[in-house]
């Protein structure tokens, strides 16, 4: 047990800080509707995660903003078991058609006022896979999307941009 | 003596009737104007003797490592690769189109049997007595008698406005007092891939799993088909991100195989790099999770900022936090400096002592124990049997590594241990991600001290109509098999991938069984297979 106490201590604390994503930023990001979400959230927003086909790549990115580093708890921007305790819905992947009803009933499932974040360059516009028999492409074919965070996949940065983009500022 | 000589001169009997006049040894491996493949040889035999071929494999203690399919004008090619001591051949045989039937090897090796589930889905071939004829890959997104990989199936298929839900799947039921249900997925309550698991229980006792996977179909082979190249690497780079350099590898060995371009030294040893922090990237990842799973946060946090720093130097190294696309087609896109090798070399360090502290930290945990020990057990006979691979395989006494049984540049010219465990429980398949990362520290550290001058890339060479590839890697999972083959024009005919999930995740129904429903997450993480690299 010390050990483990003796690794804590040594450690200290790693998170580093995240500044505010600037306008420019943001307006890159595709947030345009940032003043109406502060309002709405009183900024703490819980996500619940769908993975809609993705190749594991983004979720790995994901996890990594639980990691010290990133810690984006401390934001009040926390992941939820269930989309009906979600305010935003994270979706990746270039919407695999054996997951379009799933993806629908979860959007379905969470309440209003909600706010789909589209993560990835196969959710934002389908990626290295596109449209087939197989894929919907964009998630915004699919359900209504407010945020777009491209990249393949976003970098943990990026993410905690885009997300911190929802916030009260 | 090589086993195929030995295997042949006994059962020579059904292999190739066409050319029955030609001596046996112009069908063996390394007799390359005879094999389509160079690296491995393939036999071509009579449809009829399918699954006799696998009754005389299985009792020589061949394991069934990949099987596909392929259409040719009136006929389908069905194939299945098989491996020994680490020598490998490739089964093949051809089928009318009209009526294609096979005989089912999954009679007689578990580890074909979803693979066939995915060539009935995907090209409409019946397996003659396959022990479970239920749809695989097929959900709703394509109707009963359309089959996508056929030639007349166009890639945008003709789809529902919207997709309905895969209701009427008919799982295994169980029956008899307190015997209950659970469905879980296919979205789950963690940050994960997509995937159905049902359970029977009794109180928290698992009685069966079973697994209904297939959400996350892509269409890769489809898709595949027709690409150059590099955009068949980008697209390999994308099966599994976690396994992106380890798809891509076996891409591009295959397609250079093809090609019979032969990569610079230097790309190789690069190569050898990416695959190795790869491995240690997602083995911290998983060593992590497998502790948060049981509720040690401690393990967790720490091994979640060891991979961000080991991502990050992937990030300033190689352009990449999870290094993909930075193996190409003919070589590998970045080359590493010496300040880059130092800064390799540091990290290697680094890990090393923070792991000698964390280990002994958690090694002196007892609440661990208690979780980990004999939990999500997996005997050597069942692993053996189901031809699991990697870690997987590798904790339940299964000693096979293709880096060393079947090596590769630049593994060929280096000395490792494989690590091997034998007590098959979650415990064990802890311990031997601990020690490939050992392993994998000093294999990135001889290749930095190996890495020879020159070139990173060579020009490429077309290859003819119909040339074959077939690679093979070891990527973080386990063994990875990439077959490709080329059409005119530099275009890709047929791509298929078998990630080692593929093999793996039917090991899970195995393993679960006995524990109890709420350890069934610590029992998935520690196999962790991949869900997109299964369903394609």
């Amino acid at each position: 047990m010390l050990s483990l106490f003796k690794k804590t201590l040594t450690t200290g604390i790693v998170t580093e800080k995240c500044k505010a994503p600037k306008d420019d930023e943001l307006e890159a990001l595709g947030i345009t509707i940032k003043r109406r979400i502060d309002k709405k959230f009183s900024g703490s927003i819980a996500i619940r995660a769908v993975d809609a086909g993705s190749c594991n790549g983004c979720e790995l990115e994901i996890h990594a903003l639980n990691n010290p580093f990133y810690d984006i708890e401390r934001f009040g921007i926390h992941f939820v078991a269930s989309p009906r305790h979600a305010d935003v819905l994270l979706v990746t992947g270039p919407v695999s058609r054996h997951m379009q009803t799933a993806l629908l009933r979860t959007y379905e499932a969470t309440p209003n006022p909600k706010w789909v974040v589209a993560v990835g360059d196969c959710a934002v516009c389908g990626g290295e896979f596109g449209q087939s028999y197989a894929c919907c492409g964009a998630v915004s074919n699919v359900i209504p999307v407010d945020v777009t965070i491209s990249g393949c996949p976003p970098t943990p940065l990026a993410l905690m941009k885009g997300l911190l983009g929802l916030l009260d500022r | 003596m090589n086993w195929t000589t030995i295997f042949l001169t006994q059962h020579v009997g059904w292999i190739d009737p066409e050319m029955p006049d030609k001596p046996i040894g112009d069908y063996i491996g390394g007799v390359a104007h005879h094999s389509p493949l160079n690296n491995v040889a393939v036999w071509q035999i009579e449809d009829k003797h399918w699954q006799q071929f696998a009754i005389t494999a299985v009792a020589e203690n061949l394991r069934w490592v990949a099987g596909w399919a392929e259409q040719a004008n009136e006929q389908f090619i069905v194939n299945a690769s098989f491996e020994k001591n680490g020598v490998y051949m490739v089964l093949r045989t051809a089928i009318n189109a009209s009526k294609p039937e096979l005989p089912s090897q999954a009679t007689v090796y578990p580890a074909a049997n979803r693979s066939e589930r995915h060539t009935q889905d995907m090209f409409g071939i019946h397996f003659i007595g396959h022990p479970d004829n239920r749809r695989w890959t097929r959900h709703q997104a394509w109707d009963k008698h359309q089959y996508p990989l056929r030639k007349d199936f166009p890639v945008q298929g003709e789809p529902a406005e919207i997709t309905p839900p895969d209701m009427h799947y008919d799982f295994v039921k169980g029956y008899g007092a307190g015997v209950y249900e659970i469905p879980v997925g296919p979205v789950h309550a963690g940050i994960i891939e997509p995937g159905h698991f049902r359970f029977q229980a009794v109180g928290e006792l698992i009685l069966n799993l079973e697994e209904r996977l297939g959400y996350v179909h892509k269409g890769i082979e489809k898709i595949a088909e027709g690409r150059t190249p590099e955009s068949l690497a980008r697209l390999a780079g994308r099966i599994s991100g976690d396994t992106t350099v380890g798809h891509c590898w076996a891409a591009c060995m295959a397609m250079e195989q093809a090609a019979g371009v032969e990569i610079p030294s230097r790309a190789a040893f690069i190569r050898g790099i990416l695959a190795e922090r790869e491995r240690i990237a997602n083995h911290l990842g998983d060593m992590g999770a497998i502790c948060n799973d049981v509720a040690f946060t401690f393990a967790q946090m720490q091994f979640t900022r060891l991979r961000e720093l080991w991502l990050r130097t992937h990030a300033s190294v190689f352009g990449h936090r999870l290094l993909m696309d930075v193996i190409i087609p003919t070589g590998v896109s970045r080359d590493v400096s010496e300040q880059s090798c130092e800064l390799l070399k540091k990290d290697s360090v680094m890990l090393r002592k923070e792991l000698a502290d964390i280990m002994t930290a958690i090694d002196l945990n007892s609440s661990l124990e208690d979780r980990l020990y004999t939990a999500g057990y997996l005997s050597p006979d069942i692993a053996a049997a189901f031809g699991t691979v990697g870690y997987v395989g590798r904790a339940s006494g299964q000693n096979f590594d293709v880096r060393r049984d079947a090596t590769y540049p630049p593994y060929d010219q280096v000395t490792f241990k494989v690590a091997l465990e034998d007590q098959g429980d979650i415990a064990s398949r802890f311990w031997v991600r601990h020690k490939e990362i050992n392993a994998s520290l000093k294999l990135i550290e001889q290749f930095i001290q190996l890495l020879p001058e020159g070139e990173i890339s060579t020009p490429w060479t077309t290859p003819t109509i119909d040339s074959e590839g077939l690679g093979i890697v070891d990527g973080f999972r386990g063994e990875i098999i990439s077959y490709v083959r080329f059409d005119t024009d530099n275009k890709i005919a047929r791509f298929y991938p078998r990630d080692p999930s593929i093999v793996n995740w039917p090991v899970l129904e195995k393993l679960v069984l006995n524990n109890i429903v709420p350890d069934f997450p610590v029992c998935n993480k520690s196999l962790n297979g991949s869900y997109s690299g299964n369903d394609l």
